[in-house]
Parts: structure tokens; sequence; C-alpha cells
């Protein structure tokens, strides 16, 4: 009982009771974050997947589906998450060095850059809904067995699809909403947890020498860029020249 | 000299990992972040051209634009994860456990793409 009482435990308050250092306490924790992150990799990897074997079995569908994206608004989005990364790295680096006001600057940045994502495929989507490109009841094939008369598919000179295959764009479409929204669901979500950083951030969190919280949450944010980093040249780019 | 050798091979020593621990210095943040903003440049630019197909066999064509954006994006995502991810930085556990998820990965979709591509081998 004597021993248990004079063993002293020179360790900071963060540092959990039954890890030897602080440094194997970070690691644990990093290695469960990327443990999640490859769970994510599976996931999305599914999506990916389906994606490849119907773009190949419906080509031509894919193809003028695609052109209804809109290139100068999904390239400004990768600018936007692209930077956010950069932020957010920035973040990391400012915790760790003890840097509080610009840690706190980072955050807001970050948050700033992701909501700015958002808002952007907030237009995405409307414009998709206005023109009944959501697959379900209201699916409008006009685009694609009369590309006359719509502005995207006339400026990628689409030609007119026989009507099977016109109504197969709405996999395209299917595929389009369940990539981007599931996407745009892991930024809503990084964007309140960034939130929530911010908050604590400015009551000093942080920057007391564990960042852990900040580093996971950062490959989180870098993670989710990644996806977009590829879906932007497979769903925008691929289908364009 | 047993000292020194003592010192090396001590991995559990606190000091030891504390000095493992390395801090990824801004100057290598903004040169990734420009690395993947002219990536994505040439890859936009890269899309509007086309860069043709090569045909591999009667009825198996490669179409090269879809290949070079996907390679232009691996590019990026490698960035993204040894620079902003500190994977390069990172303990030999954390190497392992990306290396293992991306190798996992390519084999589900790899055996997928091949199924998909040779059950009608020759019957289209």
């Amino acid at each position: 009982m004597e021993a248990v009482e004079t063993h002293q435990h020179a360790h900071p308050p963060y540092q959990r009771h039954h890890f030897e250092t602080y440094a194997q306490q970070n690691d644990a924790t990093n290695f469960a974050m990327w443990l999640f992150l490859l769970t994510e990799i599976m996931f999305f990897g599914g999506l990916f997947t389906a994606y490849l074997i119907y773009r190949n079995w419906y080509y031509p569908a894919f193809v003028s589906g695609s052109h209804q994206l809109n290139i100068p608004l999904g390239g400004l989005n990768t600018l936007l998450l692209i930077t956010s990364s950069f932020t957010m790295a920035m973040g990391v680096w400012c915790a760790e060095m003890r840097k509080k006001g610009a840690l706190v600057l980072c955050l807001i940045l970050t948050f700033v850059l992701g909501t700015g994502f958002l808002v952007v495929k907030t237009f995405e989507y409307k414009e998709k809904i206005e023109k009944h490109h959501v697959p379900g009841f209201h699916y409008s094939l006009q685009s694609f067995l009369a590309p006359e008369t719509d502005e995207a598919a006339t400026a990628a000179h689409d030609k007119a699809l026989p009507l099977d295959m016109a109504r197969h764009t709405e996999v395209y479409f299917s595929l389009y909403f369940a990539m981007t929204g599931m996407h745009a669901m892991h930024m809503i979500i990084g964007v309140a947890i960034l939130a929530f950083m911010i908050v604590r951030a400015q009551a000093g969190a942080y920057t007391t020498g564990h960042v852990t919280f900040v580093e996971n949450f950062g490959l989180y944010w870098h993670f989710v860029d990644i996806v977009w980093i590829f879906l932007f040249p497979l769903l925008y780019l691929i289908s364009r020249h | 000299m047993t000292e020194e050798l003592g010192k090396t091979v001590d991995h559990e020593s606190p000091e030891i990992h504390e000095r493992e621990h390395h801090v990824v210095s801004p100057r290598i943040y903004i040169m990734i972040l420009i690395a993947l903003l002219v990536g994505t440049a040439i890859t936009v630019w890269a899309s509007y051209v086309d860069l043709g197909e090569w045909h591999v066999a009667p009825g198996l064509n490669i179409f090269w634009n879809p290949i070079v954006a996907l390679a232009i994006a691996c590019t990026k995502a490698t960035l993204v994860v040894l620079f902003f991810m500190h994977v390069k930085y990172g303990t030999k556990l954390t190497k392992l456990t990306v290396g293992a998820g991306v190798f996992t990965f390519l084999v589900l979709v790899g055996m997928t793409l091949s199924d998909f591509f040779s059950r009608a081998w020759g019957r289209w």
C-alpha cells in the first residue's frame, strides 16, 4: 500500500494513467484514427468501384451526364478544399508551437473555406433540382433526348441519345448525388467539429502540448480532401474532351 | 561505445520517443499547397485536350484522358498523405497501417474489376 502511494507520476494531466508516456498515448490514438480512416477508404471505395463499372457499362449516358456539371464551380471547390487542407495543416503546426492566436485563426480560415465549399455545392445542387436532374419521379430526360434545348449540352456538342441510353443518365446522377452527398455530409460533420474546436482553442485547450485532438481532426479533414481530389476528375473532368 | 549502443537500442526511453516526434515546417506545407494547386490546374487543362486512345487489342482500347486524370489525382493524394498527414515522418506502425489499407483497397477493387471485365471475355 505504501509503495503505491509513494509511486510518483511525473506526467502531464492530459496523459491517461495507463500509458507509459505521452508519446505512446499519442501514437495509440493516431493508430486508432488511421484505422477509422481505413474503414472510410473501404466505404468510399465501394462507391468509386460502382461508378467505374457503371461508367463502362453506360458510357454514352455517363459522358452526357457529366457534361451537365459545371467545371468552373467544381474547380473553385477544389481550390477551396485544397486551401482549407493547407490552413488545417498550419493549424496543427500552430498547436505544436503553442501559438494560440494563430491556431484560432487557422481553424477559423478552415471553417470559412469548408463552409464556402458547401455553399458552392448548394448552388450546384439547386441547378440540378431546377433542371429535374435529381433521380426520381420528376427526373427529366430532355437535356439528353433534345440536347439542342439545353445550354450545357449544346456547349459540349452533345448528340441526342437513344431513349434507353438517355434513361441511364439517371444512374449517373444517382451516383453523382450518392458520392458528392456522402462527401458533403463528411464536410458538414467536419465543419461542425471545427466550430467546436474554435471555441475550445480560444479557451487554450490545444496549446498546452496536448495536440492529439487537433492532429487527428486534421487527418479526417485531409482524408475528406483526398476523396474530393478523386471525385473532381472522375465526375467532372474525364468525359470533357 | 557501449554507452552509445545502449542509447540507440533503447527504443522505450521517453527522451528518444520525444526526439522522434517530428514537427513539419510551414515551408514544406506551402510547397505542397503550390504543388496541389499546380496539379489541379494541369488536370483541368488536360481534360479539355483529347489525348487519344491506345489500341491494345481488337475491341480493347484504353483512353488516355482518364488515365492521366487519375495519375494526377493519385499524385496529389500521395502528397497530402505524406506531408499534410505526416505519414512520411510517422511511425512504422502508421506507415504499415496506411500501406495495408491501400493494398487491401486495391485488391478489392482489382478483383471486382477483373471479374467484371473478364466474365464475358470474347463473347461480346
